[in-house]
């Protein structure tokens, strides 16, 4: 296109403000506001049905909004359509590309797409699917696959890339080899929004987390500062099998912010692990209840999310 | 800038060509889709050539109860005569073994009056009837007024095989061309291929166009192959031009892609898009005059049927393949297919959703 490109206003990749999207009676996305600042790998964490991939879909303009304003790459859908889409690169949760295609030429279709971007071989190169240049889509394996989508989302050379569960399904292995790519990515300076269930990947992977739950946004901010913001460090997890416990005698104990019994299991947030656990052997102790299982972790996402809202992220 | 970006590209890397190559990819890697649209329609030509190919005049076989009538009988070249006793002969004509059988009347006048029992509903009962009275006449005596001479037309191109060749190349581009398509964008759908390809920048109208271009790349094999086998095995002519064939198979190609299309703009399963198909594939199967002419159903639905694109294309084959008819001739036919390619294309578009 001839004449100077203007420059983007604001700093911020994706700024969405107030959007909001229903499906018949359900309220899918409730009020939500976002800002995924250039550079950064923003996480949209949350259980499933939370409304993420909604939210996603909408930014990547797939799916239109009911209300609310998202400005992309300091453009919009409604006019910019097709130089948004040059600029984006996108993974959709769960697509099955062509089977009978091989790697190669999948990542050549994707690449005609754009106007510019690396070639299908550098692609291949940097999800590291290279033994499999021409092996048919239809025999890779299910972390080979989501690489191939994740190389899709790259021969356009995005300026923001649009990842919804990216490690979905995979088991361990495959997870932690897209991770490394993914931090690749961010090493490079590359833009992501990213969405999970995972509060582990939220942990490892983004800069920036907000939490979603039942459509709206319930904290926002660095992992530091989300679990900093519960004012609970540490966790504390036991099981006295099934004996009898006088639970609010382990809640008053010092330094115990909550106790929460959970089948079988007592769940204590603590602030001081140094005090809390001899506290709480001595109050078994004095209760006479054996201990069958003792565990203690720093807090974490998951904690925060347990705080916010009573339930586990992975509760459907 | 990675060191591939912005240099210059091939004519491969076009995404219009991208996408036809995924068809063909597509195509010739399923096995299965190669037999149904090449090997079926000929082998189905094969079975119908040869069940309706055209036998040399059937000889009927007849009962006769003398040796007085056998004799008088195979002076008929095209009676087959057995000499049996009256009550056999009696069952041979009940069970269907023999056509008819001729005794002498029972009350044995004196002039030689002859019986012929036979079932007058049978065409074959009322044919022998008609031989063996002719021969009997003639061996008693009788003199023919006016002679007649035979002259025996058997041309190519009036036989049933001719009819039928036309009929299947037309049915073969209708399914051809509505299933490819069908199957593959449902498919797609199904596993939001789709989806993932229109949050691309890909013109969308490409996609709906690499369907008409890769039906066009494969028309000559959709034609060729069964008007070759035709001509090759069974003599079946080609009078008219090969340009306004190759035209004719186009515009109906196109048509029924289209068509293709448009059946498959909305549905989401396989099974949805098997149904849709046929309900709308196998009416035209029977109406539009594949197997039999469609002048055999009555007037008033013939205009229904002439206004169907299987018809139309059929039509226009037959008059192009049999009588040698040139594009103007066709212009009925080229009109309801332009129609049909218009509209269905022009809905599709409208309809279509790519999730």
């Amino acid at each position: 296109m001839p004449g100077p490109m203007q420059e983007p206003q604001s700093k911020a990749a994706l700024c969405v403000r107030n959007l909001r999207k229903a499906y018949k009676d359900v309220v899918a996305v409730n009020g939500v506001d976002l800002e995924v600042l250039s550079g950064e790998c923003f996480g949209l964490l949350g259980p499933n049905g939370a409304g993420k991939t909604t939210t996603i879909e909408i930014c990547e303009g797939l799916t239109e909004a009911d209300s609310g304003e998202v400005e992309v790459l300091g453009l919009r859908w409604s006019s910019d359509a097709p130089a948004l889409r040059q600029k984006l690169g996108i993974q959709l949760q769960d697509t099955q590309l062509a089977e009978k295609l091989t790697v190669l030429e999948t990542l050549r279709l994707f690449r005609s797409f754009f106007h510019q971007g690396p070639g299908a071989e550098e692609a291949i190169r940097m999800v590291q699917l290279d033994e499999k240049r021409d092996a048919r889509v239809g025999a890779l394996s299910g972390g080979q696959k989501q690489r191939l989508a994740l190389a899709c989302a790259l021969v356009g050379d995005p300026d923001l890339l649009f990842l919804d569960e990216p490690t979905t399904g995979l088991d361990p292995q495959a997870r932690r080899q897209l991770w490394y790519l993914i931090e690749e990515f961010k090493a490079a300076g590359r833009t992501i929004l990213l969405t999970t269930h995972y509060m582990d990947e939220a942990e490892r992977l983004c800069g920036r987390v907000a939490i979603m739950d039942h459509g709206k946004i319930i904290a926002q901010g660095t992992p530091r500062e989300l679990i900093a913001s519960i004012g609970v460090e540490h966790v504390v997890e036991f099981s006295a099998g099934s004996s009898s416990l006088d639970l609010a005698g382990i809640g008053g104990m010092a330094g115990v912010r909550d106790v929460r019994g959970e089948n079988g299991n007592v769940l204590l947030q603590v602030t001081e692990l140094h005090r809390a656990v001899p506290a709480l052997l001595n109050e078994l102790g004095r209760q006479g209840v054996p201990l069958t299982e003792l565990r203690t972790h720093s807090a974490t996402l998951e904690d925060v999310f347990v705080h916010l809202t009573g339930r586990h992220l992975r509760d459907e | 800038m990675s060191e591939a970006s912005k240099s210059r590209r091939s004519f491969t890397d076009h995404a219009l060509v991208q996408l036809t190559l995924m068809r063909m990819r597509e195509f010739i890697r399923e096995p299965e889709a190669l037999f149904w649209s090449m090997i079926f329609p000929l082998a189905l030509a094969a079975g119908l050539g040869i069940a309706f190919r055209n036998r040399p005049p059937e000889v009927l076989k007849i009962a006769a109860v003398t040796p007085r009538l056998a004799e008088a009988l195979r002076q008929e070249k095209l009676l087959d005569v057995m000499q049996l006793p009256p009550q056999l002969a009696e069952q041979f004509v009940r069970t269907g073994k023999v056509a008819l059988a001729a005794e002498p009347a029972a009350d044995g006048s004196p002039n030689g009056s002859i019986v012929y029992r036979y079932d007058d509903t049978n065409p074959e009962g009322r044919q022998a009837k008609m031989l063996a009275d002719q021969a009997i006449q003639r061996a008693s005596g009788r003199q023919d007024p006016v002679t007649g001479s035979d002259q025996i037309m058997r041309e190519p191109g009036s036989r049933y095989i001719d009819f039928l060749i036309p009929g299947l190349i037309g049915m073969g581009i209708m399914g051809n061309s509505m299933w490819g398509p069908g199957f593959a964008i449902v498919d797609a759908r199904r596993k939001k291929l789709l989806k993932r390809i229109v949050a691309t920048p890909m013109p969308k109208h490409y996609y709906l166009l690499s369907f008409l271009l890769w039906r066009m790349i494969l028309l000559p094999v959709d034609v060729g192959v069964p008007l070759v086998f035709g001509a090759w095995v069974f003599g079946v002519p080609l009078r008219g031009s090969l340009m306004t064939l190759a035209g004719v198979s186009l515009l109906a190609t196109l048509a029924f892609t289209a068509g293709g299309v448009l059946l498959a703009s909305r549905v989401r399963t396989i099974e949805a898009g098997s149904g849709l198909m046929n309900l709308t594939m196998v009416p035209m199967w029977i109406l539009s005059g594949v197997f039999f002419s469609s002048q055999r159903f009555p007037d008033l639905v013939q205009p229904v049927i002439k206004a169907l694109p299987l018809t139309a294309a059929i039509d226009a084959l037959r008059a192009n393949m049999l009588q040698g008819a040139g594009l103007a001739q066709m212009a009925p036919q080229a009109g309801v297919l332009g129609v049909w390619l218009v509209v269905c294309f022009g809905l599709a578009l409208r309809l279509f959703r790519w999730r």
